[in-house]
């Protein structure tokens, strides 16, 4: 089921949260939602959970639209919020019932789906425990079962992996990526490299707007115009390589490495490539190139040097 | 049709059953019945206006001193509901379900309403025991029951309102406290000291009025109406507030 965003706008107040957010996510696709603290994720995401009016906007999963069909909406979608609140004076099984229950699932099938759950999150152990005598790592599965219990076309989870501990993390990703080939799955993270490893779309956005959309390669290539060169000569005087390296052609920058003597990097001119010619001036010069390697650019760097201002 | 109506009062009733089970879990609901057994039994039959005193098989101790219990008791069963939703943050869950706000007011409201219709069940001996004593009139005994609940349910929906209002358990146990206060005695000395329209208007709003005559075996359409009124107004605005606070 598509999720379509138009015109997503969100005041508190004086404040604006959003800020004319549009954007559309195809039945399927696992989008990863990033942006620094602030910047109107989890507002967002609330919007699409059908917990906040938006101030304007409108916001339409498969044919129905949030505001007018909340109802049907919040059938479809399971949602997981950010800070994960949970009754902790139930017992687990009572709690996924009680949110089973509220689902409408059928009254036949609330002990399946319980079993199912259980068995998909993993808390086999836990089930019969109160809730408030859970670990984080095991509150937050409780969290994700009750996403899941209706068996949703669309799961929006607000940071699903804090308080997980690596294990969990990976296990949790592998969940998500198994569960998302049929679902449409929006998700938020601070966490980039879980980001890059679980979802098909990255959505950067800050202080309310959009500021990058595509796939992690996609938004290397936009972020990188220059090709940037890593290299390590040996057997050479240091200052000869750069006044050599610097004379070439295609080169526009050659930077020394802090803490390694031998290593250089090279950044070509827009549109061109250097290796050749570094290689080439090697062999001239009879120096040993040890190291050529291209320096990818960082989800990191792409995401700092968008949110930066 | 009663699909429909089966539909929007489902999850009311899950919601009713899960607050329910909340208070009987929690011990809430067991100091609640034995305070109010305790007091109603020991200003019943033990001390003060008794049944002994007035000499009649009546139940007219009972329901006053019942009527001062459970003005006391509602704003506390009442203080958690919507409250500790908030804080804890789970009114979130609720609302990306397909629920609405009034079926949780509603639920919320219902769960009390059963709590009190537990605790007058068990009353029901003291009926017994004064039916045994003497010739008691039935009528007025079912009548002066109904009052109890209706004044009960006036209170829970001003206690859910004042449970809106904000997180914190303990003012919304004092506001409720306070708004109940209004209605208890507050209208009543206003309407009493002043005359004119402004004291008569005044006299209506005071519940006493209202539940004496229930309590004396006389239903009148337009107590009913005012006990109604009154629910409806505090589960209006607690719906109105739970809007307010999450939008």
């Amino acid at each position: 089921m598509d999720i379509i965003v138009k015109n997503l706008t969100k005041f508190y107040g004086q404040q604006k949260a959003v800020d004319n957010l549009s954007f559309e996510v195809k039945a399927g696709e696992i989008l990863g939602f990033l942006g620094p603290n602030g910047a109107g994720k989890t507002t967002t995401m609330k919007a699409i959970a059908g917990f906040l009016t938006p101030t304007s906007g409108s916001i339409n999963i498969g044919r129905y639209n949030v505001s007018d069909n909340p109802e049907m909406v919040k059938q479809m979608i399971g949602y997981l919020p950010e800070h994960n609140p949970l009754y902790t004076d139930m017992n687990v099984i009572d709690y996924l019932r009680y949110m089973a229950q509220l689902q409408r699932i059928r009254a036949s099938k609330i002990n399946d789906r319980i079993l199912e759950m259980v068995n998909v999150c993993g808390f086999e152990g836990e089930k019969h425990k109160r809730i408030s005598e859970l670990s984080k790592g095991y509150r937050q599965r409780v969290g994700l079962a009750q996403a899941l219990i209706h068996d949703p076309q669309v799961l929006i989870l607000d940071e699903p992996t804090t308080g997980l501990d690596p294990n969990q993390i990976v296990e949790i990703r592998e969940l998500i990526r198994k569960i998302g080939r049929e679902k449409t799955i929006i998700l938020s993270s601070h966490i980039l490299a879980e980001v890059e490893a679980t979802c098909d779309r990255i959505l950067i956005i800050n202080k309310g707007h959009i500021v990058a959309d595509g796939t992690a390669d996609q938004l290397r290539k936009a972020s990188s115009g220059c090709e940037c060169l890593r290299i390590t000569v040996e057997d050479a005087n240091r200052n000869d390589v750069v006044r050599a390296l610097q004379s070439l052609d295609t080169v526009e920058l050659v930077d020394t490495v802090a803490d390694k003597a031998d290593s250089f990097e090279v950044q070509s001119r827009p549109g061109e490539s250097s290796r050749r010619a570094v290689f080439r001036a090697c062999v001239e010069n009879g120096w040993v190139l040890t190291e050529l390697s291209p320096v990818e650019t960082k989800l990191e760097d792409i995401f700092r040097e968008l949110t930066k201002q | 049709m009663i699909k429909k109506i089966f539909k929007t009062t489902s999850p009311t009733l899950t919601i009713a059953c899960r607050e329910l089970k909340s208070h009987f879990d929690s011990l809430s609901a067991y100091i609640l019945l034995v305070l109010f057994l305790g007091f109603s039994g020991i200003f019943t039959w033990i001390y003060g206006s008794d049944v002994f005193f007035y000499g009649q098989a009546s139940l007219q101790a009972f329901f006053s001193t019942a009527y001062v219990t459970l003005f006391l008791l509602i704003p506390a069963l009442t203080m958690r509901t919507i409250a500790d939703e908030m804080r804890g943050g789970t009114i979130e869950m609720l609302l990306t379900k397909p629920v609405t706000r009034w079926q949780i007011v509603g639920g919320k409201y219902l769960s009390v309403m059963l709590l009190i219709i537990i605790a007058l069940a068990l009353t029901l001996p003291y009926y017994v025991t004064v039916a045994c004593l003497g010739n008691i009139d039935h009528g007025a005994v079912l009548c002066g029951y109904f009052g109890l609940l209706l004044m009960s349910s006036a209170y829970a929906g001003i206690g859910l309102f004042a449970s809106s209002i904000c997180g914190n358990p303990i003012v919304s146990f004092l506001i409720s406290l306070a708004i109940g206060l209004l209605f208890h005695i507050g209208f009543g000395i206003v309407g009493h000291q002043f005359g004119g329209i402004g004291g008569q208007v005044a006299i209506c709003f005071d519940m006493n009025s209202h539940f004496d005559s229930m309590a004396r075996g006389v239903i009148d359409s337009k107590d009913i109406v005012y006990f109604a009124s009154v629910t409806f107004a505090g589960l209006f605005a607690a719906e109105k507030t739970l809007e307010s606070k999450t939008a």
